[in-house]
């Protein structure tokens, strides 16, 4: 492996009255230059925060990073000053946020938000970024960009104002790309576009890409690898097609079985039953209580990621045991 | 066995909740030592004439001997132009403050909660109606309308509480209303409707007692406002008149004097800023604590 | 956006029309002898019959509100009971002077009260939050006037820094040409350049300057600190920082423009506090004002001089928040 970005033993907690929460526990995540890479979880799950974590926009307090590493290019991101940061984001790592809607401030025109961002990070004038800007809006094909570039945010529709958070996002040229469910919010029929555009833009500018979604099936069409996060945890990683058709994981299968497209929102009130409390305790399998398949173990001890081939990795008791669960071969619908 | 668990999920978040705003509480140094001050000032209201130096000063009597004196140890706050013990005045003007302001406010209560409830609960044209009187009422700059109610009826201290309620009741009225539009859609509600109960029993039997928690706590965090409003009437001379020892009063009469005799006006407006400042202080914690937006975990 | 405005005026006007019914009802229903009120304690019979013809109090009452409305429409706020002069025309030679007290205090209270509201909300729960917070809240619980003359008793009394009262020194006033052009006395020194009368002007403007602008200042740095709190916790202003843009241009820019509409609102507020505040002011300062002229109307009980001073105040509120409304409707987001 090489290390272009690692996250090591990663451990970010919540503060609430009640006490610390976990809410991201992460023993190891590494990507290669120029993959597109998928997190899938459902809501809660830790997505967004693993997210602002590697830029270090989470507000700390009620946030806090107890331990871990998140190296990139050979540098640990947490230990960074804000001042380097900011020479870090936008112009090294970029992120595309959840909701086109409010990703944009509503008072000023896109054209001047794209515009500051490349007078800021690239020192240029105010013409010479206006020219840079025309052409980001062109690389997103949004036809007639001059006249793009003088509207308002709620005078486009979501899915050009997706494609306008995009062109922000890659203006300075980042490398690295972190994708946080870009097309959540949108239609289904621009959902597509979107995705397209994203996986375009990555090979033209061969940018890594950790794509954050709620959705198995849509991050397989764009990802050569994905990680599941369970409340907080990654427990099974691989290459799409291993985790999408030969998961070894009860929760995976869950999240495959429910429904064809693998969304997990659309499961959550059967997969949400009643159960012990999200994320507070520090034993056992996070996934116990919901579990079809659980046993004495899995409340005991922390399942540990063990490799099921050189690519995919699960944390399940079951998946090693000889039970059934590994040995059961999911066959998509 | 369903039906239990649906208590158990309502009760739940209700203990959660009691338990953060506790705990904000008890977290908030400023919040628990404001209310410690409003309590004990509530306990000096009730007790200051009995435990004052000089309790003839209060009123009547005047001690020319010992005119414009100094603070001391007979006169702890000093004495005014006729003599008179300040120290004595100025805790016994804690009584007449709270008292007016808790009367002004009572007042506003009981004009605005039924017109508030009534408009929401009527809904249409008699809700129009209201809520745009309302608006007028609300739409003077704070306190002209409650100089010139008081200039009208006249100089006193009553009717300075009168002006006050009368330009303070919109506020409540909006904030019953607010409630009262949502309540008035409740299960509970329509089941009265719908056995025949009069309209005026369900506004004052079922709304009204619904809706009417948050105002209160709202009255309770206006006191501070109240009591300055008043202690701006008397010092412009259209709230209490001579001798009554009210705080706004006895800043305005040391004008004549102040600059040679720097405790008279100093103490009576230390006793108003202290006042209002642990009432807003108060308020703004328990604002803090209960309005799930500043809420911080 | 024009119907948003144009709708927003005519509310404004039916507020304005419920305001001047509000003190019809004052003057005229309230008091048990409207006429002996109108003129005052000291009046004899005769004059008490006067007023009574005067008011036209022998007429219906929707007749009495048309000729009130009327007399209102030409500027007819009646005669004040002491100098017999019309109260508009008082009002007109007091209100120069109580403008520029506005004005200031506004100035001072926008200039110190939004830093402070957004050091706070940038540090939330920080030092600078809490003293910012524990300072906003005492300013809005001092009273006023007691703060006047607790400055005089130390700027003047002890450190003599500061003039005690009115709007320039008795010397200066006797040996100079004041410039009169505007009535603003400071803004009409500054234009013909006579530095002299500036200095004084100013020198007498502070004590009562900073009196006035203590309670705003605490009115808009707790608002300010809560708009931009509510905005710093948008989507939008995460995503700015995500583009390495400085934390600078991401507050005072990104935040405090979108935080527009809040301001309008509490500029408005403010200048209605300054307003009200100078009524209690003032006359500790002398300052030759309305608030002078309110204090002492009210001492002598003089109905026309208050009446006038309240509706010209509420009705000039009325117009501001009027203003502050129409200024929210250019926000881009209400543009529908």
């Amino acid at each position: 492996m090489s290390g272009y970005f690692e996250i090591e033993n990663l451990n970010v907690g919540f503060k609430t009255f009640e006490g610390e929460k976990n809410v991201l526990d992460i023993d190891s995540l590494v990507l290669d230059k120029g993959e597109t890479f998928g997190i899938v979880g459902e809501s809660g799950a830790g997505k967004t925060v693993l997210a602002l974590t590697i830029l270090r926009l989470l507000s700390t307090p009620p946030a806090v990073i107890r331990s871990g590493s998140i190296n990139f290019n050979g540098e640990n991101l947490l230990q960074k000053t804000e001042k380097e940061m900011r020479r870090i984001r936008g112009r090294k790592i970029s992120m595309i946020f959840q909701d086109p809607m409010s990703t944009l401030n509503p008072v000023f025109t896109v054209g001047e938000q794209i515009v500051r961002v490349f007078m800021n990070n690239k020192k240029l004038s105010r013409k010479e970024a206006a020219k840079e800007a025309l052409s980001m809006i062109d690389m997103v094909k949004l036809p007639d960009a001059g006249n793009i570039m003088g509207k308002y945010p709620h005078e486009l529709s979501g899915g050009q104002r997706q494609r306008i958070v995009i062109a922000i996002a890659l203006s300075c040229g980042a490398e690295f790309l972190i994708a946080d469910e870009p097309t959540r919010n949108l239609d289904v029929t621009i959902q597509a576009g979107i995705l397209k555009l994203v996986a375009e833009l990555q090979r033209e500018l061969g940018v890594t890409v950790l794509f954050i979604a709620n959705n198995l099936g849509l991050v397989s069409v764009i990802c050569n690898r994905v990680a599941i996060l369970h409340e907080g945890r990654i427990i099974e990683t691989g290459k799409a097609r291993e985790v999408l058709r030969g998961s070894r994981h009860p929760y995976t299968h869950t999240l495959l079985n429910a429904v064809p497209g693998g969304s997990v929102e659309r499961v959550l009130p059967g997969v949400l039953m009643p159960g012990g409390e999200k994320g507070t305790s520090g034993e056992g399998c996070r996934y116990y209580s919901r579990c079809p398949e659980r046993q004495d173990i899995c409340r005991a001890r922390v399942p540990d990621p063990g490799e099921i081939s050189g690519t995919h990795t699960v944390a399940c008791h079951r998946a090693f045991k000889g039970g059934e669960a590994g040995a059961k071969e999911y066959s998509g619908s | 066995m369903t039906k239990s668990l649906g208590i158990i999920k309502s009760i739940k978040p209700r203990i959660r909740e009691v338990r953060l705003s506790l705990h904000l509480l008890g977290r908030n140094r400023l919040t628990r030592l404001s209310l410690g001050v409003v309590i004990l000032l509530i306990l000096t209201a009730l007790v200051s004439p009995f435990i004052v130096p000089h309790p003839e000063h209060i009123e009547k009597e005047t001690n020319p001997v010992d005119k414009l004196q100094p603070p001391s140890g007979k006169y702890f706050f000093g004495t005014d132009e006729l003599g008179r013990d300040i120290f004595s005045r100025v805790i016994y003007g804690t009584r007449i403050s709270l008292k007016t302001a808790l009367v002004a406010v009572g007042l506003a209560l009981i004009i605005g909660i039924p017109l508030g409830a009534i408009a929401g609960a009527t809904g249409g044209l008699v809700d129009e109606v209201i809520m745009r009187i309302t608006d007028i009422f609300l739409s003077f700059p704070p306190l002209l309308l409650a100089i010139a109610i008081a200039a009208f009826l006249g100089p006193s201290l009553e009717n300075a509480m009168l002006a006050i309620a009368v330009s303070w009741w919109p506020w409540y009225t909006r904030l019953i209303r607010g409630q009262a539009v949502s309540i008035k859609e409740r299960q509970f509600v329509k089941a009265a409707r719908a056995i025949g109960t009069p309209p005026i029993r369900i506004i004052f039997g079922h709304i009204v007692p619904n809706c009417i928690a948050p105002v209160i706590v709202q009255a309770s965090m206006d006191i501070g406002g109240v009591i300055l409003t008043i202690a701006s009437l008397s010092f412009l001379g259209l709230g209490a008149q001579s001798p009554t020892p009210e705080w706004g009063l006895m800043v305005s009469t040391s004008r004549n004097y102040f600059l040679n005799a720097w405790w008279y006006s100093i103490f009576p407006g230390l006793a108003i800023f202290i006042t209002v400042l642990v009432f807003n202080l108060l308020g703004d914690g328990l604002r803090e604590i209960l309005d799930p937006r500043t809420r911080k975990i | 956006m024009k119907s948003f405005i144009a709708k927003r005026i005519i509310l404004g006007m039916l507020v304005l029309f419920g305001v001047v019914l509000i003190t019809f009802v004052l003057t005229r229903v309230i008091p048990s002898n409207p006429a002996a009120q109108w003129v005052g304690h000291r009046a004899t019979l005769e004059q008490i019959k006067a007023a009574e013809i005067e008011l036209g109090l022998d007429k219906p009452l929707y007749v009495q509100l048309g000729k009130y409305l009327a007399d209102l429409s030409r500027g007819d706020l009646g005669r004040s009971l002491r100098s017999h002069q019309p109260v508009s025309a008082e009002l007109k030679a007091y209100l120069p002077a109580t403008v520029e007290l506005v004005l200031v205090s506004t100035i001072v209270a926008m200039f110190i009260g939004i830093p402070l509201g957004v050091a706070s909300a940038k540090r939330k729960d920080q030092m600078v939050d809490h003293i910012s917070r524990f300072f906003s809240v005492g300013a809005v619980s001092l009273p006023t006037f007691w703060v006047g003359m607790f400055l005089q008793l130390i700027f003047y009394r002890w450190l003599e820094i500061f003039p005690l009262g009115d709007q320039l020194s008795m010397g200066i006033k006797l040996t100079r040409d004041i410039p009169h052009i505007t009535g603003f006395l400071l803004f009409d020194s500054l234009i013909t350049g006579d530095f002299v009368v500036f200095k004084d002007a100013l020198a007498h403007i502070i004590l009562p300057g900073i009196t006035i602008a203590l309670y705003p200042i605490g009115l808009v740095a707790r608002m300010t600190r809560s708009a931009l709190l509510e905005i710093l916790d948008e989507d939008y202003i995460r995503a700015a920082r995500s583009y390495g843009l400085p934390e600078r241009m991401v507050l005072w820019s990104y935040a405090l423009k979108n935080s527009l509409g809040p301001t309008a609102t509490v500029v408005a507020l403010s200048i209605g506090y300054t307003l009200v505040n100078t009524f209690l002011v003032e006359a500790i300062f002398s300052w030759p004002g309305i608030g002078s002229y309110i204090s002492s109307a009210v001492i002598s009980l003089d109905y026309p001089a208050i009446m006038g001073v309240t509706i010209f105040s509420a009705c000039a509120y009325v117009v501001l928040n009027l203003v502050a409304d129409v200024i929210i409707a250019l926000d881009p987001r209400v543009r529908v």
